[in-house]
């Protein structure tokens, strides 16, 4: 067992390096492939003529005259030991964790995402209790009673729900919710430590429509899943020994039915921060996918750069710990 | 010396047993697979029906300029003169809706919604194609030789595709085409064709480990077949039993999965567009016509409206007859 445990730890740290040299490179290759200064993509200005010996002086300061491999291995020490930074007027002690310093907000990325993480989390864990327990609820309603009107109704909806964006769905929910009935305030995010009822009603609307999509999948997956299984040997055994069909259907056949479940949702949380920067976006909230696409438009490398490698780590951490679960509750499951 | 395939194999005669059910002197045919799921598709209502409208989406993409000529307006010919002065929204009910312009007017600029609307399902299809296209050669490609060689290909390629589904795409993707948004030109593209090109290879590229594990995993079946040993012992080369023996035995799922992801990259392509980092103005997008509508829907929720059902019923038909279609390649199904 502990063996497996350290071997998908030193997988995951092979993965979040292979992530942070990708995600170095694309970013080296912009100011590379355009024969601009990397000055501009930092500090958002090109402060003296191309060529000059000043620019050449903040080029050196920032180390983009090392070969890459250097530079990476900089920016990696930053993240670990903290960096000193300066653009030539402003000095900065960029301390560990260092993901980089933003001089356009003057503010270093650290705070820019700790700032914005608990947005990303909130909005992540209640879609993820949402869209769980919904979807698997349907589904197995569904699988139970396969071709009854809940199964074709709800099999319909799921299929409709698949096939509707977020950048449609959202503004649609704010129209009817918040303009037309009333029902709910016309507020951004707010702190849960702040006032948790406030919280909860600014992130209702937001919840709704990110996880929308995913319980549809995922009643569909249950369906498959639980249909698959309750047609198992197992159950009829079950069955024919006496055990009353409830208990039949959630301990032998809804916990088999829900390991495949499991591994997908530990990839979908995972893989949320990522694709929250929809839902951020259409809901206004200050959240790390607002983050990228606000440094998109100022082109400020140094935070997208952040922000990326923060989601693949997340990525990677939420994988690792699906793979070690697994190892728990699934017997199948070998810790060669 | 493929398996049956559309037909190959014809058994005509009479075996007598089943022909009970119906004496006519109506021949018992050796069906192939093909053929099988084309007559359950026929019968699917629903996916035929999805059929229809993909293929009528396909009709208006293509035909964008005879349709905008046709109804006699341009995606950018501006109407200011039909939007109020001073709210800059579209005079009339519905978001101006009129005769002449039948799903009425963009805020501020006054651009035809209906002629922008077409010219956004050649932008869809543009991306979405290429996209699929693009995922399946690579896909097809890396499944075919790490399910056929094995080994050590095996394990670079196979690790390679885990690697590539641990990434946060959507990020890179943003990552990637930002990046490419200040490189003026780039392996001789520039302007909105590198544009498009960015668009389709980050697309593309993150989503064809999924198509390259569905075919490793046939191909490490297919390649034990005994088809597969009498093509070797025959002396064929490796390359023509992979692209003359297995290839032809893998259309249906590469059908199916195509048919299931195209929907997938028009909805990638629109997300890419709302967020500003996809197509950019003024080449029109349904994604690009979402943002835009975005700023106006509490004043003129046409302009929402309408780009968003384009996009619900493009993509549901396709998921539609894409389910029809695995349904109708599965040998499980009783429909």
């Amino acid at each position: 067992m502990t063996r497996y445990v350290l071997r998908r730890l030193l997988g995951a740290v092979l993965v979040i390096f292979v992530v942070s040299v990708v995600t170095f490179a694309i970013f080296q290759l912009g100011p590379a492939l355009s024969n601009t200064s990397p000055v501009y993509y930092y500090i958002g200005k090109i402060p003296f003529p191309a060529g000059s010996v000043q620019l050449k002086l903040i080029e050196h300061r920032f180390g983009f005259d090392q070969p890459l491999w250097q530079q990476y291995w900089t920016w990696l020490r930053g993240i670990l030991f903290g960096r000193k930074l300066d653009d030539g007027s402003t000095f900065v002690n960029c301390h560990a964790p260092c993901l980089g310093y933003s001089f356009r907000l003057n503010t270093p990325v650290t705070s820019l995402v700790k700032q914005a993480l608990p947005v990303s989390l909130s909005l992540a864990a209640g879609a993820a209790i949402l869209w769980l327990v919904g979807g698997v609820t349907v589904g197995v309603i569904s699988a139970l009673h396969p071709r009854s009107v809940f199964d074709r109704a709800g099999m319909t909806m799921a299929l409709a729900a698949v096939s509707l964006p977020i950048f449609f769905t959202g503004p649609i929910l704010i129209l009817v919710f918040v303009y037309q009935l009333k029902w709910l305030p016309n507020i951004s995010y707010v702190p849960i430590t702040q006032d948790p009822a406030q919280w909860f009603r600014s992130m209702i609307l937001p919840w709704i429509a990110l996880s929308f999509l995913f319980a549809a999948l995922y009643a569909r997956l249950t369906r498959a899943s639980m249909m698959e299984t309750m047609g198992e040997d197992y159950i009829r055994t079950a069955r024919a020994k006496g055990l009353p069909r409830r208990k039949v259907t959630l301990r032998h056949g809804l916990r088999a039915a829900l390991t495949p479940i499991v591994t997908i949702f530990g990839i979908d949380v995972g893989t949320l921060i990522g694709t929250t920067v929809i839902t951020e976006t259409v809901f206004n909230l200050r959240g790390l996918g607002y983050l990228s696409v606000q440094s998109i438009h100022t082109q400020d490398l140094p935070v997208i750069m952040g922000v990326t490698i923060i989601a693949a780590i997340a990525l990677v951490v939420a994988n690792l710990v699906v793979d070690i679960l697994y190892a728990f509750v699934d017997p199948r499951v070998s810790y060669g | 010396m493929t398996l049956p395939q559309q037909g190959d194999i014809e058994v005509v005669g009479s075996f007598g047993l089943i022909q009970t059910e119906e004496p006519s002197q109506k021949a018992i045919e050796g069906r192939s697979l093909g053929r099988i799921a084309w007559n359950r598709l026929k019968h699917d209502k629903v996916a035929i029906a999805g059929g229809f409208t993909v293929i009528f989406f396909v009709l208006v993409a293509v035909f964008a300029g005879p349709l905008c000529h046709l109804i006699g307006q341009s995606a950018t010919a501006q109407h200011q003169n039909l939007t109020d002065p001073t709210t800059t929204m579209p005079l009339g009910s519905f978001g101006g809706m009129t005769g002449k312009h039948l799903l009425g007017i963009t805020p501020i600029s006054g651009n035809d919604i209906l002629a922008q609307l077409i010219y956004g399902a050649r932008t869809s299809l543009i991306i979405a194609g290429l996209a699929t296209a693009l995922s399946l050669l690579f896909g097809i490609g890396a499944g075919l030789i790490a399910g056929y060689f094995r080994g050590w290909s095996d394990s670079v390629i196979s690790r390679t595709m885990d690697l590539l589904l641990s990434f946060p795409s959507l990020l890179f993707s943003i990552a990637l085409l930002t990046v490419f948004s200040i490189v003026p030109s780039f392996l001789g593209l520039s302007g909105q064709p590198l544009r498009f090109a960015v668009i389709i290879f980050v697309l593309g590229f993150f989503g064809f480990p999924y198509i390259g594990r569905i075919v490793r995993g046939q191909v490490l079946s297919l390649r034990e077949k005994e088809f597969v040993d009498a093509a070797r012992s025959l002396g064929a080369s490796n390359y023509r039993i992979m692209s003359r023996e297995i290839l032809p035995n893998l259309l249906g799922p590469i059908l199916v999965y195509t048919t299931l992801t195209i929907p997938n990259y028009i909805l990638g392509e629109a997300g890419l567009s709302y967020l500003g980092v996809g197509v950019l103005p003024p080449t029109v997008s349904w994604g690009g016509m979402l943002s835009d509508a975005g700023q106006f829907y509490q004043v003129d929720p046409a302009y929402l409206f309408i780009p968003g059902l384009a996009i619900f019923i493009t993509v549901l038909a396709f998921n539609l007859f894409g389910d029809g279609l695995r349904d109708a390649f599965d040998p499980k199904s009783t429909r």
